[in-house]
Order: structure tokens, then sequence, then C-alpha cells
């Protein structure tokens, strides 16, 4: 591996917004925005197909949405891991919608898109942004996602950066986000409180920060709640207004500009005037003072307050405990929002970092973190499960495995039997919400349990173990208690990209012939495998003399020299093979690393009450 | 830290802190899948014994376990007199209140349901760390793992009527 371990790692935090997109890094110990070559900052997440087979994203793209409406896309991420019946009322939405299981697709005329893709284009735009402005290939990145994003929206997420060739060193919760770029900035110590209004999606979460901990202790929110929505309440008020019949696609994007602009514009004046002309000759010509657009917005503001309360409660903390109260994105810029969060908590909220920018700095922060930069070890996010996991009982009722609120990452096991002779199979539905019926609660699909050894019905214990990482995914492992042999259940849920899928989009998006599939296959093996070895080579000299006996280290190494050759030549079957088996090899000295790293943590204390 | 009742709180959160510090998954995301996956066991166990440990009805089951005493909270339903009428006030107000939709009520109520767990817990510290009388413990953490349901469903009621 040809890193030496000081050299400088290129890593980023990028904020995949609703309506604007960043991305920042660590310069010289300092968070910084990065521009486009014209000196923005954000970069519109519009993402245009045009006619002669190119793809826009940005201004450029922005720029056509009213020309272009079906084949422009904005605020995709509303749809990212949706189903069309998650989505709500699509009627004032220009789009040619396809229903496919799990999420919604789009058809343009550069053929059907998933929101994966359409989003994969916008963080490709923002990859090459920070390769051109740091010159050199990213080694990866933090993407944020709201807090209140449940598993599939994750998931969507986390495959939109590998589609656009991203090493996601960690999804990162916004609001988490925030207080990193703010607390540092501060040194503040205490309960803060994280209100982030964003294009499309709302998140309250409540931190204790305290030396460098950020510990995330309760969140909640409204993944389908943001500024788009006071958009949308200023064009159904100019709709009603100037009693205007249904427009073309269009005219529906004018106008929804023009609503977009008019309440940005009443941020800071007292009144706005919206002119239009529409495409069949009919002249829009209103005047729309602030105090009647706080009354017209006044709902959508008590709709952000529901969940302060219910993260209050979790939290088991009052109102007069909180410290400080930050104020996140763009939305948050309109003075009755300020107004309305002032009120109820009884004190100014802090502002004093860009609230478009300050997710993407603290993503950046993580990501130098992360990527091995920084070697201090006084920053910690300890962040939640926004929304309670369960399974699907008798009844179509919901039984919870995991409650909303805990701290990841964080496991639960369920035992199940079988209920017929001979059953070798079963599934597992799995839901996220915190309703008592499936119905109310977001399906995040079935997980197909196979190769059950075949016994009496009732006699087989499948233990079934919910695993949610740090990222907040989960994944399912199940195995067989009473055979004693470790019966090879595989788990394989019904939801997200298939692995297949995804390799499909990769070689499409690439539109490469036979020879680019297998070089990239080829690639992206050798990129795992340099990755491998450097980590190996790390543990090892650290601490490969006080672990590992001579055999034991001389295993290692052979497998790692094995590795080294066989990844400089070009099959990548055998390469993952070598990866694999180095990775199997490693396996005892893992556990003795971290063996040793807890022992040190616990020096001086008895262990038999962190034994479970 | 010693294995009884009263807890310093303070330095559980440090101890927890100092383990997750080393043990975290974002400590080891450079490193080979295998420490990552020893990382994120070892993590998911600091978290169970913390949530454990910090909670009294959790912290108080687990330290009669370590002493071999099951709390039996799913087959013994058994409760003095005065606490099944407690528990009868405690749910005819609750209804009374939701039918009502009045939320200061259920707010009441989930004080007063806090201020009875906490006597209760005082108890426990005399009786788990002096008197060490398990059964009797095993009674009082019955009694707190009822208040915790209703608690907990008092709160689903107020989450309820906030988003009507």
């Amino acid at each position: 591996m040809s890193t030496a371990p000081h050299q400088h790692r290129l890593a980023v935090g990028i904020d995949l917004g609703t309506t604007n997109s960043l991305v920042a890094t660590v310069r010289s110990g300092l968070s910084t925005v990065l521009l486009d070559e014209t000196g923005h900052a954000l970069l519109p997440s519009v993402v245009h197909y045009t006619a002669d087979n190119q793809i826009e994203v940005g201004y450029p793209a922005q720029l056509q949405q009213s020309q272009d409406p079906q084949n422009t896309i904005v605020s995709v991420k509303r749809f990212l891991g949706r189903g069309l019946n998650d989505i709500g009322d699509t009627s004032h939405l220009p789009y040619r919608f396809v229903e496919s299981p799990g999420m919604v697709q789009i058809q343009t005329r550069a053929g059907i898109k998933s929101p994966v893709e359409v989003s994969a284009e916008i963080l490709k735009t923002l990859k090459a942004r920070a390769e051109q402005a740091l010159g050199g290939e990213l080694t990866g990145a933090v993407i944020t996602v709201p807090a209140y994003f449940d598993d599939a929206q994750r998931q969507a997420t986390k495959d939109a950066a590998r589609l656009a060739g991203l090493n996601v060193l960690r999804l990162l919760n916004e609001p988490t986000a925030a207080a990193v770029a703010y607390g540092l900035d501060n040194a503040s110590e205490g309960i803060y409180v994280i209100y982030d209004l964003g294009g499309g999606t709302f998140d309250i979460s409540i931190l204790r920060l305290a030396k460098g901990v950020f510990e995330v202790l309760a969140t909640n929110g409204d993944s389908a709640l943001g500024g788009d929505d006071f958009d949308r309440r200023i064009f159904c008020w100019i709709l009603e207004q100037a009693s205007l019949q249904p427009l073309s696609p269009a005219d529906t994007r004018l106008l929804m500009t023009k609503a977009r602009e008019a309440k940005e514009w009443l941020t800071e004046h007292a009144s706005a005037s919206i002119t239009a002309v529409l495409s069949q000759g009919d002249i829009i010509n209103l005047n729309l003072s602030q105090a009647e657009f706080h009354a017209l917005s006044q709902q959508l503001i008590n709709r952000t307050l529901n969940p302060i309360r219910k993260a209050l409660r979790d939290a088991e903390l009052s109102i007069e405990e909180i410290k400080g109260v930050v104020l996140v994105g763009g939305a948050t810029r309109m003075p009755q929002v300020r107004k309305a969060v002032a009120s109820f908590f009884g004190q100014a909220p802090l502002t004093n970092l860009d609230p478009d920018q300050v997710v993407a700095l603290g993503a950046a922060i993580q990501a130098n973190i992360l990527a091995g930069n920084r070697s201090d070890d006084d920053l910690l996010l300890l962040d939640v499960i926004p929304l309670s996991l369960g399974l699907e009982t008798m009844g179509g009722l919901v039984e919870k495995v995991i409650p909303r609120n805990s701290t990841l990452p964080i496991a639960r096991a369920q035992d199940f039997t079988t209920f017929k002779d001979g059953q070798t199979a079963m599934s597992i539905h799995v839901l996220q919400g915190e309703r008592e019926l499936v119905t109310d609660c977001r399906s995040l699909g079935r997980f197909e349990l196979r190769g059950i050894p075949p016994m009496a019905a009732g006699a087989a214990r499948i233990r079934v173990t919910f695993q949610v990482d740090a990222d907040g995914l989960l994944s399912v492992s199940a195995q067989e208690q009473t055979s004693g042999a470790h019966a090879n259940i595989v788990v394989k849920p019904s939801y997200g990209l298939s692995e297949d899928q995804i390799t499909h989009m990769l070689q499409t998006s690439f539109n490469s012939a036979e020879a680019d599939k297998h070089a990239r296959a080829v690639q992206e093996v050798r990129v795992d495998a340099a990755r491998l070895l450097e980590a190996i080579d790390a543990a090892l000299r650290q601490d490969g003399d006080k672990l590992l006996n001579t055999e034991e280290k001389a295993a290692i190494t052979a497998e790692m020299e094995n590795l080294r050759q066989l990844a400089q030549q070009d099959d990548s079957d055998a390469i993952q093979k070598a990866v694999d088996a180095l990775n199997h090899a490693t396996e005892a000295f893992a556990a003795r690393r971290m063996d040793a790293s807890v022992r040190q943590a616990l020096a001086g204390q008895t262990l038999n009450t962190l034994e479970l | 830290m010693p294995a009884q009742f009263a807890l310093d709180m303070a330095l559980l959160d440090q101890h927890y802190r100092k383990l997750q510090a080393e043990v975290h998954p974002d400590r080891f995301a450079a490193a080979s899948p295998g420490e990552r996956m020893q990382s994120m066991q070892w993590a998911t166990q600091a978290n169970e014994a913390y949530r454990t440990l910090k909670h009294p009805t959790t912290r108080a089951r687990y330290l009669l376990a370590l002493h071999g005493v099951d709390t039996e909270e799913e087959n013994n339903t058994a409760m003095p007199a005065d606490f099944l009428m407690l528990q009868m006030e405690w749910r005819e107000t609750v209804e009374e209140a939701y039918d009502e939709r009045n939320i200061a009520a259920l707010d009441a109520s989930l004080k007063q349901m806090r201020e009875q767990a906490q006597a209760l817990e005082q108890k426990l510290v005399a009786i788990l760390d002096q008197q060490q009388a398990w059964q009797e413990a095993a009674g009082i953490v019955r009694k707190l793992s009822f208040i915790d349901k209703i608690r907990a469903d008092v709160e689903h009621k107020i989450s309820k009527l906030e988003d009507e």
C-alpha cells in the first residue's frame, strides 16, 4: 500500500439536501465548504436529463425546471426509499411516477430513473467538485441524512453514494452533524436542542454535550415536512386568489418557483408582489403580506412543535433544562419560525453559524476524524435509532423489538419456532414506526429465512438477531439453536436495491463495454484489498508482537503476501477470495486487540457490573 | 463500579463514555472487517450494560439476577391490596382525562407516578444494598415494572392527543 500513515487523506462531508447540497472538508484544521468554479457553495439538488442525452446538475438544471419539468427532478430526496403511497398528494408534482416495489421511480426521457440514481448524480457532481478542489481522489465521505430517516431511506442514501463511487465512512444524522460544528466552535457543555427545518425534512434532536462526547438523548421529527411545504402554501394561495384552472406542468413549476421567491423575499420584507404570465396568457399579479404568510404557515409551524414535545418526554427533560437551541436548515431563516421556537423554549435560538452550511461543516469534521487524519480521541458521537423496530405478530399487530431512541449500535435477539413438520423456511415481516397496527407502520419488508433443518413442528428454535449499526442500518442474522450445528440460515431482505440492481445501475451509468465492466470490477476489489492490507499493516505494527506468536504472525503475513501478489493481476474473483482468506486469518487477532483495548479502558474497575 | 443499587450516576456516565471511546465503531473506520465487527459487538454490549444500569427498574432486576433471583414479572401478578387500589385509581383518572382530552391532567398523573416510583426506588436502596432482602426487592421491582408500563401508556396517550 502506497499511503504512508502520516499522509493526509482526502475526506469530505456531504450534506445531501432536499433543495440544496454541499460538500465541505477540513483544511489546515478548519472546516470549510468547497465552492464550485463560479464561487457557489450551494449545489441546487436538481437533476435535468437533457434532450441531447446529457445530465445537468445544479444551477443549469434549475433553469430548466419550468421549461422541461418532467425531465427535471427537484427535491428527489422526498422520494428516496419511499413508495408512491408514502409520498401522498402528487397532484402538484409534474413527474410521471412509476410504481415499483419498495421505491417509486420516475419516467424521464433518459429512461426510468430510481431516486437512488438521481441522487447519485448530485453526489457525483459534489465528488468531482471536491476532487477538483483538493487535487486528488477521495478516501471517503461522511454523508448526512435526516435523523428521522427510516432504514429504507438510509439504505437508499448509502446505495446512491455507492453508485456515485464514494466510499461511505458513515451516515451521520444532520442535527448531530450540526451539533458537532456548533459545539466544537463554541466549546459548549450541557443539554442542547437542534431544531433542523430543511427543504423537505424536519428533525429535532436533544443532545448532551460533555467533553467532546455528543450524546443524542432523543430525536423526533417529520421526514415529510420542510421549506417546500411553505412554498406549497403560497402556491395554493396563488391558485385560490387567482381562481386558476388545473395547470400545465410548466405553469405549476413556474408558480412554485414564484412561491419560493416570495417566501424568501418575505424573510426581510413586509410584503411580496407575485407576478407571472402563464402559458395560456393568464396574468398573475398578487401581493402577499408577511402577516398573511404567517397566518398561512401557522399550521406547518405547529406541526414542528409536537415532535419537540415528544423528544423532551422521551429524554425525560423539561424546557427549563435546555441550555441552548440551535437553528439549522435554510427554512429557519423565516422570522415566524424563529419567533415560534423562541417562544416555545423561552430563549432566543442560536444562529451564529450559517444554517445552510452547518451540517456539511460538521460532517467534514467527522469525515476528517474517520479518515484517520486526527489522532486525538476527544470526539465521540453517540446517536440513537429514531423509530422503533418491530415485527408483525398475529392479527396484524406490531411487537416492538428495538425501541426508538435506543443508543446505537444495538442488537436484540428473538426466538421463533416452526409451525409445520419439516418446515425449512419462514418469513419475518419487519416494520418501523410507533403505531400498534402493521398498516400504520412503515413496512421495511420481509426477511426470508431459508435452510432451517427439518424437524417436527415447534421443535426448532430459531434465534433471530436484529442488529442496528452506527449508521442506523438494520441487518438480520439467524441461527437454529437446538440442532447444535451452526445451521446455515440465509436471511434475505426484500427491500432496498438488490446487489444485482446496483451492479446493473453501475454498469449502465458508465455505459461501458464488457472490458470496462471487468476493469471496474477489478478496480473495486483492488481498492478493498488495499484498504484491508493497510488496516492490517497498521494493526500489526501496533500490536503484532504483543498479541501474536511467531507462527500466528507468519500465517497472517503469508496471507497478506498472497493478496499483494494477486492484487497485481486482473482476476477479480481470485483477489476477492484472497481478501476473504485474509479476513478470516485475522479474526482472532482482531478479537484480542479489542479485548486489550477494553481491558485498558476498564483498568481499575471491576468487570462484573458490565458483563451481561 | 460497585454491584449495588445506589449508584453514582456521574461515575457511571464517565465509565460508559470511556469504554465507548475505546470500542465505538467510529474508532475503527479504517480497520479490517474483523475488527469492525468486534467493535460493533463491544459497543452494542456497552450500550446494553449502560442502559441496564442507568434505569432503576432494570438495574434492580439485574442485581437480583446476579443473586439468582427471578423477578417473575410475567407470571407473578399478585400485588398487595393497597397497590392494587392505587393502580385502579390511576387507570380511572387516566381514562377520564383521556376522554376529556385533558393533557394537563395526564401530565399531572405522570408526575404522581414518577413520584411513586422514586419512593419505591428509595426503598430499594435499603432493601437491596443493606438488608439484602431479595424476595421483598423482587416485589418492589414488579411494582416498578407496572409503573413503567402505565407511564409509557400515558405518554403514548398524550402523544396521540397532541397529534390530533
